[in-house]
């Protein structure tokens, strides 16, 4: 009996099947042997330290770096020449002791500006992308997993009297807008007293007209996305950014809420897929409600292929945010952004012409990290595209 | 069929009418008014403000301006608020000037991706594959404006000649063959550039296409019979790969109005992009309204020429 026991327990400490290695190890793995994605992951990480860092040496008060000392004695100057140190007042002279990428056409330090554009294009990228994700997440969450429930006509009513409401207000029609507001906020009080009072009443049979069921949530969601699809995608934010005032916060907005509609569909169909799934029929059955399946259960289920076209969204809008600023929507002109240099450096293309290679060039190579990186996760996540060895 | 048909066409309608509202809004909405563009104009007095509104209907309520706006768009009535002209008429001569780029553009596109792609599907894993795939990433990745730039020097300096603008200024009398190359090569570069892009991205699809179908049961019956290499690629393979590219062609419908702002504000090309730019910062609604409609029936129209095609290449769609 004895002996038995001890075979038992040692059979239990040390399982034969399941996996040896946890996920994580054999995503790394896999990444390390995708060289491009490899390099491009530690691109991104230089340049998130960079990014930091540049924030930190150029902002505040009496910053290492200033970027915006403009010196007029010293303009135009090729990278890595020295200062001239008697023109210069000594708080005048940058602390490097050298322009390591030259000076502008007002004699600024383009070194500092390039950090300090960094932090600009690390957070319109990650803020745009945090946006468009969470958008994405939230309307292909609900068209994925409530698409089947129906809008009923009063719904749909009230939504149009308090969308109506508060345009007339924007615009400024306090007064119109104000009744639309009150004749929906009433509407809305009738139709609860109707449910409360009189839901076994069949006297109203006119009622039931407005508990009919229009359009399921799906079809409006989808159409939706349908209607942002048909906006030229530049041509919008630059007419948004172009009306809205110039502040680098509208820009990250604009970019973020032009571009959800991808992660939408997106999680709408893993939603699709994974609610017929097997443990969510049995998180359902042992009674979780809903909002933990979807938080708990179906979100991480779902993350990791948004998460990959997260990254390659991070590069698009670098590329929109720099675009902007070479048209001179972007950020206000105190503060550089590497696109905003080069559109200064472009009247100097002979003359100096790294004011426009230095700022190109690490608009590109960020860029191209960012989507190696991301291609490569998409390569490694998706067994289909794997090699076999 | 035709239940389809109609069916996505009441659809479509109906989404456009969305699109019209919403652009109209964000448009009317945001802060910032026409009259306000250039106060400092001695010549804008209150009173030219004033007559300027009632002539553009501006100090009516919003739905009835909404109403006006398109009642003009469908007869072809909208005047510009800048210089009065016909909107319709602005936009078609822009548009001819776009249509070259677009049309030279296309067919860079078209005639450069598919032999790339399908020659990196293959030889996938080879020099050629990965050295198509990192240059293919290169030009996804490089922003327009800088890479107008690099070649703007390169061609400039080596070859000596001029590429701003559509045609280069005061040739007046010089013979034809000169005249065409001058406008060849003002034509090229921006062309190129608006191709770049398209070519990146269509030779990677290109390329997961063809590894698909190499991959299918049917091609390698063709290996295995015998069948000279030529043949199982370009035979039974590649024209399987083509189906999805078919459907692409509505795609490319509204290419037709985009054009690109920044390409064309930097070659100072005066085509349809930079006259939406143009009118952006003088906040000349009309054109801006007009553009944006059109350039939602084009993606719309695309869509339906997209999901047509396939039904009649595909016959396992039956929608």
């Amino acid at each position: 009996m004895e002996t038995d026991k001890s075979k038992i327990s040692i059979e239990l400490e040390t399982p034969t099947t399941g996996p040896v290695k946890s996920r994580g190890h054999e995503l790394w793995r896999l990444l390390k042997e995708n060289k491009l994605a490899f390099i491009g992951l530690i691109v991104f990480i230089i340049f998130f330290f960079t990014a930091l860092l540049g924030l930190l040496l150029t902002s505040g008060s009496g910053p290492v770096f200033d970027p915006s000392i403009v010196r007029l004695q010293e303009k135009l100057l090729p990278p890595l020449s020295s200062p001239n140190l008697e023109s210069l007042r000594p708080n005048e002279v940058p602390k490097s002791g050298i322009y390591l990428f030259g000076t502008d056409d007002l004699g600024r330090d383009v070194f500092a500006r390039m950090l300090q554009g960094a932090w600009v294009s690390l957070t319109v990228g990650f803020v745009a992308v945090g946006i468009s994700v969470l958008v994405g997440l939230f309307m292909g969450g609900i068209a994925g997993y409530f698409g089947q429930k129906f809008i009923c006509l009063d719904g749909i009513i009230t939504a149009l009297l308090f969308l109506i409401g508060t345009t007339l207000f924007l615009t400024g029609e306090g007064l119109n807008g104000s009744i639309f507001l009150i004749i929906a906020h009433a509407f809305m009080f009738y139709l609860i007293l109707i449910k409360w009072k009189f839901r076994k009443n069949r006297h109203f049979k006119w009622l039931n007209m407005l508990h009919k069921k229009t359009l399921s949530i799906d079809t409006l969601i989808m159409r939706i996305v349908d209607i942002m699809l048909c906006f030229p995608s530049f041509f919008l934010i630059l007419t948004v950014v172009a009306l809205l005032p110039a502040s680098i916060y509208n820009i990250m907005i604009v970019i973020g809420l032009t571009s959800w509609m991808g992660t939408t569909r997106f999680v709408r169909a893993e939603f699709l897929s994974l609610r017929e799934q097997d443990f969510v029929t049995a998180a359902r059955a042992l009674g979780v409600n809903n909002y933990r399946i979807i938080f708990r259960h179906m979100i991480p289920n779902a993350i990791a292929p948004v998460l990959v076209s997260a990254t390659i969204g991070i590069a698009t809008a670098i590329l929109t945010e720099a675009g902007l600023s070479f048209l001179g929507f972007g950020v206000p002109p105190p503060n550089a952004t590497w696109g905003n240099i080069l559109s200064d450096g472009k009247r100097f293309i002979f003359d100096a012409p790294w004011l426009t290679f230095i700022p190109g060039f690490a608009i590109l190579i960020v860029v191209l990290s960012f989507n190696l990186f991301g291609e490569g996760l998409r390569d490694i996540m998706n067994p289909k595209l794997r090699e076999r060895h | 069929m035709l239940s389809f048909i109609g069916r996505s066409i009441i659809q479509k309608i109906v989404t456009l009418f969305f699109v019209s509202v919403v652009s109209f809004l964000i448009i009317h909405i945001a802060p910032g008014k026409p009259s306000q563009v250039d106060p400092l104009n001695p010549k804008f007095t209150p009173e030219m403000v004033e007559r300027f509104r009632t002539e553009f209907h501006l100090d009516k309520p919003l739905h009835i301006q909404y109403f006006y706006f398109y009642r003009d768009l469908f007869t072809g009535k909208t005047v510009s608020w800048k210089d009065n002209q016909s909107v319709l008429a602005k936009i078609l001569e822009r548009f001819l000037n776009s249509l070259p780029l677009f049309i030279v553009g296309t067919i860079l596109t078209w005639t450069l991706s598919f032999p790339v792609g399908i020659r990196s599907a293959l030889f996938r894993g080879g020099f050629y594959d990965r050295s198509a795939t990192f240059f293919s990433y290169l030009l996804i990745s490089i922003p327009g404006f800088f890479f107008a730039y690099i070649l703007i020097i390169f061609v400039v300096s080596y070859f000596h000649v001029p590429v701003i603008g559509m045609e280069t200024f005061g040739l007046g009398s010089l013979s034809w063959p000169r005249l065409f190359m001058d406008r060849i090569w003002h034509l090229l570069i921006p062309s190129i550039l608006g191709a770049t892009g398209g070519i990146a991205v269509l030779s990677r699809y290109v390329r997961s296409q063809m590894l698909e179908v190499e991959g299918q049961d049917y091609v390698r019956t063709a290996k295995a019979k015998g069948l000279p290499a030529e043949q199982v690629h370009y035979k039974h393979a590649l024209r399987n790969a083509l189906l999805p590219f078919v459907t692409m062609f509505g795609l490319i419908l509204p290419g037709l109005i985009g054009g690109s702002v920044i390409i064309e504000s930097i070659f100072s090309w005066p085509g349809m992009g930079r006259m939406a730019y143009e009118a952006i910062l003088a906040r000349d609604y009309p054109i801006i309204l007009t553009v944006n409609f059109i350039s939602a029936v084009l993606v719309l129209a695309g869509t339906f020429v997209s999901d047509l095609l396939y039904m009649v290449v595909d016959p396992r769609i039956r929608l």
